[in-house]
């Protein structure tokens, strides 16, 4: 019996030794060399995945950094500012800044506002939505409230609202990856440069429509009036096919469009109350 | 004798021909009507018009841009109050001339009258021309340009001309009637489609549902050579590629056209559109349209002036009915639904249907049970099932190496799947981002 | 105007649903169920019934508790799965072993995968194999037929299969089949067996009703059959006494029972025609080499498990026919 035993432990031995060593040179042989600073950098990077840097993950993304001197199109949303300077340590390289952004929905068609004059019973995605028809709504530009952009985000930063059936975005969780603009048919969502305290003024419509049809479906729609383009000391508005564009960089943020807006389609977010009647119908329409 | 079929896949859904045996009636004229500048694929017509501008029934209001695309007519006589964007039946809004109606004054140059002109006495290329001029499309629902089909392409040779008169779709009945009411038009219409395209074989296809038309038409057609070929019935029959598969056993290759066999098939709607535009100098503006619905109160064929809203047309059959769920611009397999009835009547609705509430909503959408049902009844091959899968992951590169575009879009899958799932919706998405990969391509 | 209902085409539905599938299969089992019944007496009755409430049970509790998702045990999915595991199961196998087959069936067999249509083997199958290496002496001795009110305390014996399997080394197979029940006797079902495996006339029946009903196609069962037949058809002229005939193994075992209805479950079946003959052509083969070489008297069950698992792989390869050659262009 314990010659068996003994047989036993030896040949097993020998075999797990000789598979060791022959592992060993085989890695050895067949070794990729990796620079070491890409898992460094890797390590530094935020590790969501999502792909908002254009890239295939964050792996793909520190290769990209590491291979290349020049950084013109190289950030990563997610991480911001404070991440890529402290990546540019690693490589001491010259960090690259962007101002920060975050995504805004441009659609406020709510049932109050855009009476849903059908119902639709395909599958509750907007992509195929988008492909059958104008909407619920009838606006061939509005929310389609399917939740695309829901399914899309991967920091949890945007949910649908069932009473508006509205997508909302929490500031505080954007990355702004991009990932929603893509996912949206109708392009309703921008990404849009940052304000101290989150603060934003934009036009909340996307409908490129003649005034008199894009008000038939929805009593907030731009129509084109070019009232606020008017009234904009920085030309920041521009007037383009029935439809008012604020541009985020230019824009200072002094609310003399919303004040003109005839249809309030034109949002101001996280400002301090006025005490206009205009203001509270502002506020109350941009509920 | 024997009827033939297509071998692989179809489903029987219940045909429901409510209409069946109706007399097509002139449907009285509407106040106003509104006339598309694209009811046909290609290229949307140029509108020549201006508001304010009165016009003739059957004059030419808007020109065809391009090869592939066609001409439009006005269909009442009236005055044009507006050249704007209206919602078409796809729901968007698109251009549209808009007319009064105004009497009924006609063309001159168009012979009104019953008398049935048999004699053929132009060539081919005026046939083509008379064609081109009336603004003819494939009223069988696609509405391609039909003088394109009557100009063979380079290095290819017509050999047959099959007919369509399958009418698959349940509860449309306009092919039906037109068969039997109009059958010696049809038949002049035949022979001139014969002339146009340079063949001397042809072939008209009709299911076996109809075995009525059949007779008529065999009757006709003795001694002229034209075989009518009686179908099993079976959706999508009418299909063109099933079609010639059925009547000539010959399988049109995939991403390619029934001109690749030698085949052209033109619907009977269209055959007749072309006589009439051929020997009564006639441009389209009317068709035959069925409207029906199981709370209807009386299902009927009319030949109704393109442009009339489909709220005129089912106002003269009884009103819209209370229980009035959905309302279905073609058939129940493969039309599209309408969101309001403020939609004209263009040159491709066959048929509007109305569905009851009860009968119109989709059930629970649960897993795939991995059946196989949906693969068993594909016409054309695919495996439906994998198609949604592929699409829902959006992986469409591989969409296409499935042979997602060989897909006709005729709803076989989605209306047999125990699991209910929306299979033709995903794949349609799937079918537009691998054109759009397709057309990407070819542009580098 | 009222509101319409918008939706992609096709807006009519053909009626199938997969309750109508799973209760038109429990319907075709029922002369199945009869016949079993009549030989079996109390005891069918008895594992039928435990066995699909406990199916049941334990799908929705699991749905509910576990995988905390809306519970379908009521689709007839468990219901199906509780009577074909009580169908392959001796009828004095005590019920709390019934209990802990369901459990395997239902919650190994199907819910760890993901529930209905993700499951990679026959939860029947996986329950009955469960109980075949867990519990090998209840799994083996079987009643005879006719005892109506006895359950556990029912005389048992050996299967015609295991009796073959067992004499063949010694003596001829015609001097075995002999002692068995004729063709006729075991055609209709009196023999001992599983209770639902024993009467082929009963599930031949129950096939022509699936057929009828468009629920199966004839690719499965005639491949395995067939590829049955004709192995040990071979097998049986090269050497008659060494092997038994094919009729025999037809009749036999839990063949037909596999065949028609434990094979063609849709989840673990391939999807394709020319799919499916291979599939059934490889248990058939599986089935001939564990009955003949193997070390057990029947192998329908290994082998059926074994072929589910190659069913992602025909699924995936195995293309159905195209339409229309593929033309090169753009």
């Amino acid at each position: 019996m314990n010659q068996i035993i003994i047989i036993t432990i030896i040949t097993l031995v020998g075999i797990g030794t000789a598979a060791a060593v022959i592992l060993y040179f085989v890695a050895q042989r067949f070794k990729v060399y990796e620079d070491p600073r890409i898992d460094e950098v890797e390590e530094a990077l935020p590790g969501a995945n999502c792909g908002g840097c254009g890239f295939a993950g964050c792996r793909a993304f520190a290769e990209a950094l590491v291979k290349n001197e020049l950084w013109d199109n190289l950030y990563c949303p997610v991480g911001g500012n404070e991440n890529m300077a402290r990546v540019a340590a690693i490589l001491g390289r010259e960090a690259v800044e962007q101002a920060p952004q975050v995504a805004v929905v441009r659609c406020h068609g709510t049932p109050g506002f855009r009476a849903r004059t059908t119902e639709y019973d395909g599958a509750p995605t907007c992509a195929i939505a988008h492909q059958l028809y104008a909407g619920e709504g009838g606006c061939p530009h509005g929310c389609l409230g399917l939740g695309d952009c829901v399914e899309s985000c991967d920091f949890d930063a945007i949910h649908m609202n069932p009473e508006t059936g509205l997508p909302e975005v929490m500031d505080d969780k954007c990355t702004a990856c991009g990932a929603c603009v893509d996912a949206c048919p109708r392009d309703i969502i921008e990404l849009r440069k940052k304000n101290k305290k989150d603060r934003k003024i934009f036009v909340c419509c996307i409908n490129e429509e003649k005034g008199a049809v894009a008000i038939k479906n929805c009593k907030v729609a731009c129509i084109g009036c070019s009232k606020c383009f008017n009234v904009c000391p920085f030309e920041a508005i521009t007037m383009n096919n029935n439809l008012a564009y604020i541009d985020p960089v230019k824009c200072k943020l002094c609310r003399k469009c919303v004040e003109v807006c005839p249809t309030n389609c034109i949002h101001e977010i996280n400002f301090p109350p006025r005490k206009t009647e205009k203001a509270e119908t502002v506020e109350e329409e941009n509920k | 004798m024997k009827l033939k079929t297509f071998a692989m896949g179809g489903v029987h859904p219940p045909e429901n021909k409510l209409s069946a045996g109706v007399r097509i009636r002139d449907l009285s004229l509407p106040e106003m009507v509104v006339i598309p500048v694209s009811q046909h694929l290609g290229a949307p017509s140029k509108v020549i018009v201006e508001r304010g501008e009165q016009v003739k029934t059957g004059q030419l209001i808007a020109r065809a841009e391009g090869f592939v695309s066609t001409n439009i007519h006005a269909s009442v006589s009236g005055k044009v109050t507006k050249v704007d964007v209206f919602p078409d039946p796809s729901g968007y809004r698109r251009l549209a001339v808009q007319i009064k109606v105004e009497g009924d004054e006609w063309m001159e140059t168009i012979d009104r009258s019953d008398t049935l002109v048999e004699e053929i006495t132009l060539e081919a290329e005026e046939i083509r021309k008379r064609i081109v001029e009336a603004g003819i499309v494939g009223l069988g629902g696609a509405t391609f340009p039909t003088h394109v089909k009557l100009t063979t392409p380079r290095g290819k040779k017509a050999e047959y001309l099959v007919v369509n008169g399958v009418e698959c779709e349940p509860y449309l009945t306009a092919d039906h009637a037109l068969m039997m009411e109009r059958s010696e038009a049809l038949l002049a219409g035949i022979r001139i489609m014969m002339k146009g395209l340079g063949v001397e074989k042809a072939i008209l296809g009709i299911e076996n549902n109809k075995p009525d038309a059949i007779e008529k038409m065999r009757e006709i057609t003795r001694g002229t050579g034209i075989r009518v070929a009686g179908l099993k019935v079976k959706y999508p029959q009418g299909g063109e590629k099933q079609l010639v598969k059925a009547v000539l056993n010959r399988e049109v290759p995939s991403g390619g056209l029934p001109i690749d066999v030698g085949v052209v098939v033109f619907n009977v709607g269209t055959v007749h559109a072309a006589y009439e535009a051929v020997q009564k100098n006639r441009p389209l503006i009317d068709r035959v349209v069925t409207i029906t619905g199981k709370s209807l109160a009386r299902p009927s064929n009319f030949r109704v002036r393109i442009g009339t809203p489909v709220a005129h047309l089912i106002e003269e059959t009884g009103g819209l009915p209370e229980d009035t769920a959905k309302v279905i611009n073609g058939g129940p397999m493969m039309g599209k639904a309408l969101s309001t009835l403020d939609v004209p009547v263009v040159k491709g609705t066959s048929g509007i249907v109305l569905i009851r509430d009860g009968e119109a909503r989709r059930n629970v959408v649960i897993q795939c049970i991995r059946c196989g049902k949906c693969m068993q009844v594909c016409p054309m091959g695919l495996e439906p099932y994998l198609l949604m899968n592929l699409s829902e992951k959006e992986m469409f590169e591989r969409m296409e190496s499935e042979r997602v575009l060989d897909c006709i879009e005729c709803g076989s899958c989605s209306y047999t799947c125990p699991s209910s799932r929306p299979l033709l919706d995903y794949i349609r998405l799937g079918k537009a981002e691998v054109n759009k990969i397709v057309r990407s391509r070819k542009a580098v | 105007m009222a509101r319409f209902i918008v939706s992609p085409s096709p807006h009519i539905s053909g009626g199938e649903s997969v309750p109508r599938l799973m209760y038109g299969v429990i319907i075709s089992l029922l002369p199945a169920f009869g016949v079993s019944v009549f030989y079996f007496g109390i005891g069918m009755l008895i594992i039928t019934t435990v066995s699909v409430l406990s199916c049941i049970l334990f799908e929705y509790l699991i749905q509910k508790y576990i995988l905390k998702v809306r519970p379908s045990h009521l689709d007839g999915s468990a219901v199906l799965t509780g009577l074909l595991l009580a169908f392959c199961l001796p009828t004095n196998i005590p019920f709390w072993m019934v209990i802990i087959g369901a459990l395997a069936a239902i919650g190994i067999g199907k819910m760890t995968f993901g529930g209905l249509g993700n499951n990679i083997f026959n939860p029947a199958l996986v329950g009955r194999v469960f109980l075949f290496i867990s519990f090998p002496v209840a799994m083996t001795s079987w009643p005879e037929p006719g005892q109506w009110m006895q359950y556990t305390d029912a005389a048992t014996g050996a299967t015609p299969l295991a009796v073959m399997k067992e004499g063949i080394a010694t003596r001829p197979a015609g001097e075995i089949l002999s002692e068995l029940p004729s063709f006729l006797q075991l055609f209709l079902g009196n023999m001992k067996g599983s209770s639902g495996e024993v009467a082929a006339f009963a599930l031949l029946i129950g096939m022509c009703y699936m057929l009828y009903r468009k629920i199966i196609t004839w690719h499965i069962p005639v491949s395995i059959l067939g590829t049955v037949f004709l192995f040990t058809g071979i097998l049986w002229l090269v050497n008659p006494d060494r092997f038994a005939s094919p009729v025999f193994h037809l009749l036999t075992g839990g063949l037909m029972l596999g065949a028609i209805y434990m094979a063609t479950d849709y989840v673990t079946s391939p999807m394709t025609g020319r799919g499916m003959l291979i599939y059934g052509a490889g248990i058939g083969i599986v089935t001939v080499l564990i009955r003949i070489f193997g070390a057990y008297p029947e192998g329908v069950q290994f082998a059926i498990l074994i072929f589910n698992g190659f069913t992602p792989l025909l699924n995936k390869y195995i293309k159905p026919v195209r339409f229309g050659k593929e033309v090169a262009h753009g």
